[in-house]
């Protein structure tokens, strides 16, 4: 079937269980659409063997009459999750020809649901970037344009590679990570939808650490209802994290009733930042208004500790990464730097990790080793470890007002050019996550839905965030909001 | 029943100066392995001995994205050894990491417990000698993983590292800065190990490396001790250097009485002891800096994403608490009280919990001096002899009982005992039958014994007349009858019957 690859997970579920079309038909398709989209930077790894071994196997449980909506559904994996046999560096130089003997639970979750592997996915150096432009590999390029305008925009990051592959129909779904954004900002930078579910919904095992209290691993899809059907899958409890909730999922796509009358939707006021621009502004009204004439009840709410949010995480994500970097030391995989003769282990180190490392990383590791140090954690880590505490109260207080979901925009802007941030304050590419990183602070679940496109055609992203552990129905929220803004458009295709 | 029996504390250590009279003041920060199948956080097996690199799992080799899971077993075991040490468990805990490069730490930090520790504020009973004992208290005990293993003397250029230790389960036991002297600090750390050793929580295995300690030692002027325990400031001490990683209570004695001259010929000479960490060589006898300052680390401890805070339930705690075993303060103290032991031999017995319970094995329903006696002198003597373990004994509790037994019913006399024990230690069997199948009862028949004494008489006349006009001679008729009849006769018989045919 022509242009499979443009289906939907839920219309390709339907085609699939009705034998309409085979798991490694699609698979093909999917293959095809890659071979031809080398310009996007995309894919860093394909996997072409392993993908159609396991539509053959898809296909003969599709056969079978039994098979779970996964199976057969061909996926982009971000290089974040550790792939057995295949290469899985984090876009980074230092993992060069790292090929872990494990597969990450979240990656197994899906192959075992019947999931097709395309490959592995561009990113931002250890998903630490907005823009892919970090990726060891070369950024991934947003299949998004400017209205005439051939410019190279980023997909954002570090999810980029993810985002770039679904809205180019690479593939049906790919796996992504959020630490402080890094699914929404990418999925609103490229028209689709991405979720990062409640931390600890989804096992963080095999998935290379960045910031382990803040690191969750989400879905980027087509539609609402996708990221319903792929988080299901990759989600539940993990003994092997102790962070991974003992709590049953629930059938997340069986929420999307599309009725929200009469459910609180919280606009929080301190979103609503100076120099915002007027087409972000609009865009968040035009929600608010979808909301209210679908029957929810829309209400100003207070977040008053939000403005201390984006400073405390980048405290908190550089100190943890300080510390989870430290493992890549040329010692026992990845790169190691040659050493002259006389150098010693301290020299091993100095090298590999500066050869290794790119540097928005470095700079972090530097950033997170001096938050830490003598004398200086008290101001900086545990201050803010009491902001990251009272954010997460501004939220239960505004819950436990009723409110079932925040609606806010994902970005304070649409996608900027390739290499437009180079020689900026590093501080400004970090300005990107201003309305995310609140969540990831609040270990709280959250999706972008597209929701309009700017004025130079470039999609913009509405943000809903839901309560703990109630991804149903912050995803039927967006489902509503999703119907409402009637977002259809696709990148007019120029790879 | 008293839990220990009471004690003075031991005069401090003097060391005489070239000026003056100098103190030590000594802490311990002991790490002891926990005795466990597995790992801290991974699962790997910790058996000592395998091939390098052989139990090592992918998070104990800090592959990317692999996560510690904590070893409820090893935590079970750190409450238990902080329950030995009358410490207060704390219910709610966490792990942090410390962070250093090393090539035997892959993570690139050890997860321990800095700021919220598993064990709060103990204490131990240091018995120096009967009747004296120094308190030593606990400051608070945490988890936290060892590190492997680098090789550097195999290969010219390169070093190797074994990571078979890494990530085994660590308690860390530190203790206030209250021990007093070098032999104090030996006898801690053998106190610290016999506990463990009988709650089974640390083999104390020191040559494997299942015991080590980081020993604290300073030097101070005599009465600046006293003011520091009565004021709690610590400015009153002398300042300290650390001395790392010590595997023998005998190199702990002397690296102690190194470093405190050492400093001491340093502060009479005018100079000021700089605050290091410093390594004891035993071949030249003396410590030296680890590291230099400028290679100080700064660990950058903060709370383990990885990981929730440890929460524990109180009824857990009082489970375990109720399966504790008798530990050796008070199993010394029922031996003395109850059993009528010395102190000193009480102490001797429950040094080894296998000793302690052979020992009161052998001691049912018999008397226990006497058993005590046979199992100190003799059982541990012959043992020491052939270099054997009590849980190697040839000898078991029962058969022990069975000799002293057989001397109790004065079947056979001390001495035959003596050689039927060495009978039932090289040989085996059971005592009584030995004693009838190899006709070595005491001959207690007088007809026989009288038959004996009057033919020595009669093949000795010159003899007996000499022993008639000095009766002192008497006992060598005695010992002609005792060897007549293969020392099996009574001898208080034989005494008796050859004095009256003698008529003295």
């Amino acid at each position: 079937m022509a242009e499979a690859n443009r289906l939907t997970i839920a219309d390709a579920r339907d085609r699939l269980r009705a034998r309409d079309i085979s798991a490694v038909e699609l698979t093909e398709t999917c293959l095809n659409a890659i071979g031809d989209a080398g310009a996007l930077g995309a894919f860093v790894h394909q996997t072409p063997e392993i993908a159609l071994e396991q539509a053959k196997a898809a296909d003969a449980r599709l056969a079978g009459g039994d098979a779970p909506a996964m199976c057969g559904i061909p996926l982009g994996v971000k290089d974040l999750f550790c792939t057995r046999g295949v290469p899985s560096q984090a876009a980074s130089r230092i993992l060069e020809g790292f090929r872990p003997d494990y597969e990450s639970t979240v990656t197994r979750n899906l192959w075992d649901a019947g999931a097709v592997m395309l490959g592995k996915l561009n990113m931002d150096e250890f998903a630490m970037g907005s823009s892919n432009e970090t990726s060891c590999y070369g950024p991934a390029v947003n299949p998004w344009r400017r209205a005439g305008d051939e410019t190279g925009l980023t997909p954002g990051g570090s999810s980029g590679g993810s985002a770039a592959a679904v809205a180019a129909d690479l593939c049906l779904g790919a796996t992504g990570t959020d630490t402080g954004g890094s699914i929404r900002q990418p999925a609103a930078f490229t028209g689709i939808t991405g979720i990062k579910p409640t931390y600890g919904r989804c096992s963080r095992w095999g998935i290379v650490a960045f910031a382990s209290s803040l690191d969750q691993a989400g879905a980027l899809t087509k539609s609402v209802r996708d990221a319903a059907i792929m988080l299901e899958a990759m989600c539940g409890h993990d003994p092997k994290d102790s962070t991974s909730a003992d709590l049953p999922v629930p059938c997340f796509e069986a929420a999307l009733d599309g009725d929200i009358r009469g459910r609180k939707i919280g606009i929080p006021r301190q979103y609503r930042m100076d120099g915002m621009p007027e087409e972000i502004e609009r865009l968040w009204a035009t929600g608010a208004e979808m909301m209210r004439d679908a029957g929810a009840k829309v209400v100003d709410i207070s977040l008053p500790h939000t403005g201390y949010a984006l400073p405390a995480y980048y405290v908190i994500a550089p100190a943890e990464a300080s510390a989870n970097l430290a493992r890549y030391d040329g010692v026992r995989y990845g790169h190691r730097a040659a050493l002259a003769e006389g150098e010693g282990i301290g020299d091993l180190y100095e090298k590999t990790r500066a050869e290794g490392f790119g540097p928005e990383v470095r700079r972090r590791v530097m950033i997170g080793a001096y938050v830490l140090s003598a004398g200086f954690y008290d101001a900086y880590y545990n201050r803010a470890r009491k902001v990251r505490a009272l954010i997460a109260r501004d939220f239960e207080a505004a819950f436990a007002d009723g409110v079932e979901a925040i609606l806010t925009p994902t970005t304070p802007s649409a996608a900027f050019g390739l290499g437009e941030m180079q020689n900026a304050d590093p501080v400004r590419m970090y300005l990107n996550d201003v309305f995310t990183v609140t969540v990831n602070l609040a270990g709280l679940p959250a999706v972008s839905v597209p929701a309009g496109l700017d004025g130079a055609g470039l999609p913009l992203g509405l943000q809903l965030i839901g309560r703990p552990w109630n991804e149903g129905a912050l995803l039927n929220a967006a489902h509503v909001l999703e119907k409402a803004t009637g977002f259809v458009s696709k990148p007019a295709r120029w790879w | 029943m008293p839990d220990a029996l009471s004690y003075t504390a031991p005069e401090a250590k003097v060391i005489r100066g070239a000026v003056s009279d100098w103190e030590l003041v000594i802490g311990l920060e002991v790490h002891a392995q926990v005795s466990s199948q597995a790992k801290l956080f991974s699962g790997a097996s910790t058996r000592f001995g395998a091939e390098p690199n052989a139990n090592v799992s992918f998070v104990d080799c800090a592959m990317p994205g692999m996560l510690p899971v904590l070893n409820e077993y090893c935590v079970e075991q750190a409450v238990r050894t902080g329950l030995g040490l009358k410490a207060q468990i704390n219910l709610v805990s966490a792990f942090d990491r410390k962070n250093y490069f090393y090539p035997d730490l892959p993570q690139g930090y050890q997860i321990s417990q800095l700021y919220h520790p598993i064990v709060g504020e103990g204490e131990v009973i240091v018995d120096m000698a009967p009747g004296i004992a120094r308190r030593v208290r606990i400051e608070r005990i945490h988890m936290e993983q060892d590190a492997g293993k680098s090789i550097h003397d195999m290969d010219p250029r390169l070093s190797f590292v074994d990571l078979n230790r890494t990530g085994v389960c660590l308690m860390e036991i530190v203790s206030r800065p209250d021990i007093r002297g070098p032999e104090e600090a030996a006898a801690y750390v053998g106190k610290l190990r016999r506990i463990m050793r009988y709650l089974g929580t640390c083999d104390g295995n020191m040559q494997n490396g299942s015991l080590r300690a980081d020993v604290n030692v300073s030097v101070c002027r005599p009465g600046a001790y006293e003011r520091y325990r009565e004021t709690g400031d610590a400015s009153a001490l002398g300042t300290r250097c650390e001395i790392k990683n010590m595997n023998s209570m005998r190199f702990i004695q002397q690296a102690i009485e190194h470093e405190a001259r050492r400093q001491i010929a340093i502060l009479e000479d005018g100079g000021a002891v700089d605050q290091e960490t410093r390594l004891y060589d035993p071949d030249k006898g003396e410590t030296r800096p680890m590291r230099s300052k400028e290679e100080a680390h700064d660990y950058r401890y903060f709370p383990d994403p990885d990981l929730l805070p440890l929460e524990i339930e109180q009824g857990w705690v009082d489970d375990i608490r109720a399966g504790l075993p008798e530990l050796p303060d008070a199993k010394k103290a029922r031996f003395v009280t109850e059993i009528g032991l010395s102190e000193y031999d009480a102490g001797v017995l429950t040094a080894e919990v296998e000793a302690a319970d052979y020992f009161e094995q052998a001691a049912r329903g018999r008397d226990g001096k006497q058993v005590a006696n046979w199992v100190i002198n003799d059982l541990f003597g012959r043992l020491a002899k052939d270099g054997l373990e009590i849980t190697a004994s040839p000898v078991s509790p029962a058969q022990l009982g069975g000799i002293i037994d057989l001397i109790a019913g004065g079947e056979i006399s001390g001495k035959i005992a003596k050689a039927l024990f060495e009978i039932v230690y090289t040989e085996g069997g059971d005592p009584a039958e030995i004693v009838a199948a190899r006709n070595m009862r005491q001959v207690t028949d007088t007809g026989a014994i009288a038959a004996a004494v009057e033919q020595v008489i009669a093949e000795n006349p010159a003899q007996a007349e000499k022993a008639r006009q000095n009766p002192k001679l008497a006992g060598w008729f005695v010992g002609q009858v005792m060897k007549a009849t293969g020392g099996k006769a009574n001898p208080k018989a034989v005494n008796e019957l050859v004095r009256g045919k003698l008529g003295l």
